[in-house]
């Protein structure tokens, strides 16, 4: 049985997309198969990220209107083998995506795929609980500021009232916490909440801190999911954060900051 | 009712609407006039003043005619003696019914078989919560009270806590509350209610959530949301927190915001409560 995962976060700008595309990129380089679905229909950017949009012919509201079929619409990934990506159309809005079509499609790919992770957009509206609707678990892309935990916050309310699992009464949808952009430095002297406050508020598992970093940025304009740089520490606190989502116990690393760690900066580059 | 339907509408004399009563029932078993006229006087000494002109409706669901039939002019006579009156007869025979008419009585069609006199009207003044997150206990209704007493039942629901409370002469009824239990946090831009009853919350309850209830509210985790006790007028309600963070805390309307509250009580386990019409914070253990 396929496993349906959201990564939102209600606000904008946090991280989404990025973790996204680092997420299905480390579960398919694991050996599982994995598609990941942009559903931030009108404003599509995981494409971009992935290094894809030359090749999006047909995309997510096409196969739910069934004006083509999944296999014309998904679109093979360059990196790793067993990763697919279901783009987003950038012509319509948000209201093309059907509950029903959703299902639809989600249906059919639970048959080929072991991982369907959701990109949700951004907000609180039709798309973002289109995309957690039918989720069963559910990674919640935070930055340590107050607002962003305020709006996470709002967002793990509608996971528990609004999404299929609560209205059916099933389990609840496993939530996992994801800090994105923690600077351990700027934390220590209170201009960021730290780790803790956040874990405090929001009251749900850690499931990893990615760390401020360069090399997000440059790997997003490159189109190159930031997790395939073994080198930089974003990208390992993101391989990280796929091994504890496989049930793997790892360390929570780079929450410090680094003390003696001048000379260790300059060789690591 | 005339005055205020006249007022609202000129052109018409009289106004018809439906409307949900508490009435009192009179269940009677068999009718002998002078045990009917005991019975009557004990209950109307046990609680004096409760008999004040009250309208009564006569259940005949139990009536065992063997012992005489039911003489509604004698009834309606003893009772107006305790200042009871009897408005209307519930079920009975046909014959009955023709004889409760020549009384001057209303009929009323019987009750449905199942539930007990007391149960339905409870089921009037305590709606039951239908909200799938709701976890609500109801505690089993006070099926001695449908056979002896239907008159004492209704007092207790018609009078105040306070009267129940000093009223220790029968104990054994108690006002059915309904408790909302949350296990999950309640999170921002969530609203929870507790109608007719107290709130309890088994997480915590972030800043930008509501909640609300009737009776007390308990939070057994950090409360950082808006808290409001006794949203109907109950000046006894009061809020006990693990963590008083609290953006808003009212008890019947009387409120403190999160400024007014950062004074040695913040952050630590607290109890709000109304003192003479002041909102006051003070530790949960002294």
């Amino acid at each position: 049985m396929a496993k349906i995962i959201v990564i939102t976060s209600g606000k904008g700008g946090v991280g989404k997309t990025t973790t996204s595309a680092s997420v299905s990129t480390g579960l398919a380089k694991r050996g599982h198969k994995t598609v990941v679905i942009d559903f931030d229909v009108g404003l599509r950017n995981l494409d971009l990220i992935m290094n894809c949009e030359r090749r999006v012919v047909y995309d997510f509201v096409n196969v739910i209107n069934e004006e083509a079929t999944l296999n014309q619409a998904l679109i093979k990934d360059k990196h790793v083998d067993d990763l697919f990506i279901l783009p987003a159309s950038q012509t319509r809005d948000k209201d093309a995506l059907t509950q029903q079509g959703v299902e639809r499609v989600l249906n059919e790919l639970a048959e080929r795929f072991e991982y369907i992770i959701c990109d949700s957009p951004a907000g609180i509206e039709h798309g973002a609980q289109m995309a957690l609707y039918y989720a069963d678990e559910a990674i919640i892309v935070t930055n340590p500021e107050v607002s962003s935990v305020r709006d996470s916050d709002r967002i793990l309310g509608i996971l528990q009232s609004k999404s299929r699992r609560a209205e059916m009464g099933l389990d609840p949808v496993k939530e996992h916490l994801l800090l994105s952009r923690y600077n351990p430095a700027r934390a220590e002297t209170g201009e960021m909440l730290c780790v803790e406050d956040v874990k405090d508020i929001l009251a749900i598992k850690l499931l990893g801190v990615i760390p401020e970093s360069q090399t997000v940025l440059s790997a997003s304009n490159q189109g190159v999911p930031v997790i395939l740089d073994e080198v930089s520490d974003a990208g390992q606190a993101y391989q990280d954060a796929v091994d504890r989502l496989l049930g793997e116990e790892r360390e929570h690393r780079f929450l410090e900051v680094e003390k003696k760690g001048f000379f260790k900066r300059m060789f690591r580059g | 009712m005339n005055s205020t339907a006249l007022s609202a509408q000129q052109t018409s004399c009289l106004q018809l609407k439906g409307s949900l009563l508490p009435l009192t029932v009179l269940e009677l078993s068999y009718f002998e006039p002078s045990q009917f006229s005991a019975e009557l006087s004990a209950k109307a000494e046990q609680a004096p003043g409760f008999f004040n002109n009250l309208p009564v409706v006569i259940g005949l669901a139990k009536f065992d005619g063997a012992k005489g039939p039911a003489d509604f002019d004698k009834i309606i006579r003893i009772c107006s003696t305790f200042s009871v009156k009897p408005v209307a007869i519930r079920g009975g025979t046909e014959t009955q019914q023709i004889a409760a008419k020549l009384a001057g009585l209303a009929t009323m069609p019987a009750q449905k078989e199942r539930s007990p006199t007391t149960e339905t009207e409870q089921a009037d003044i305590h709606p039951v919560e239908e909200t799938p997150a709701t976890e609500s206990k109801h505690e089993a209704t006070n099926t001695q009270n449908a056979e002896s007493a239907p008159a004492e039942a209704q007092q207790t629901q018609s009078n105040d806590n306070s009267i129940q409370v000093a009223d220790t002469s029968k104990p054994k009824e108690t006002k059915v509350q309904e408790t909302r239990i949350i296990y999950q946090p309640v999170r921002s831009g969530q609203q929870v209610y507790a109608q007719n009853g107290d709130l309890i919350i088994l997480a915590q309850v972030s800043a930008g959530a509501e909640i609300l209830a009737d009776g007390n509210i308990h939070v057994y985790g950090p409360l950082r949301g808006r808290a409001l006790a006794g949203v109907k007028g109950n000046t006894k309600a009061r809020i006990f927190c693990h963590s008083l963070e609290a953006e808003l805390v009212s008890i019947a309307g009387q409120y403190k915001i999160s400024e007014d509250l950062q004074n040695g009580n913040w952050k630590k386990p607290a109890q709000i409560h109304l003192a003479d019409e002041t909102l006051t914070v003070n530790p949960l253990i002294d």
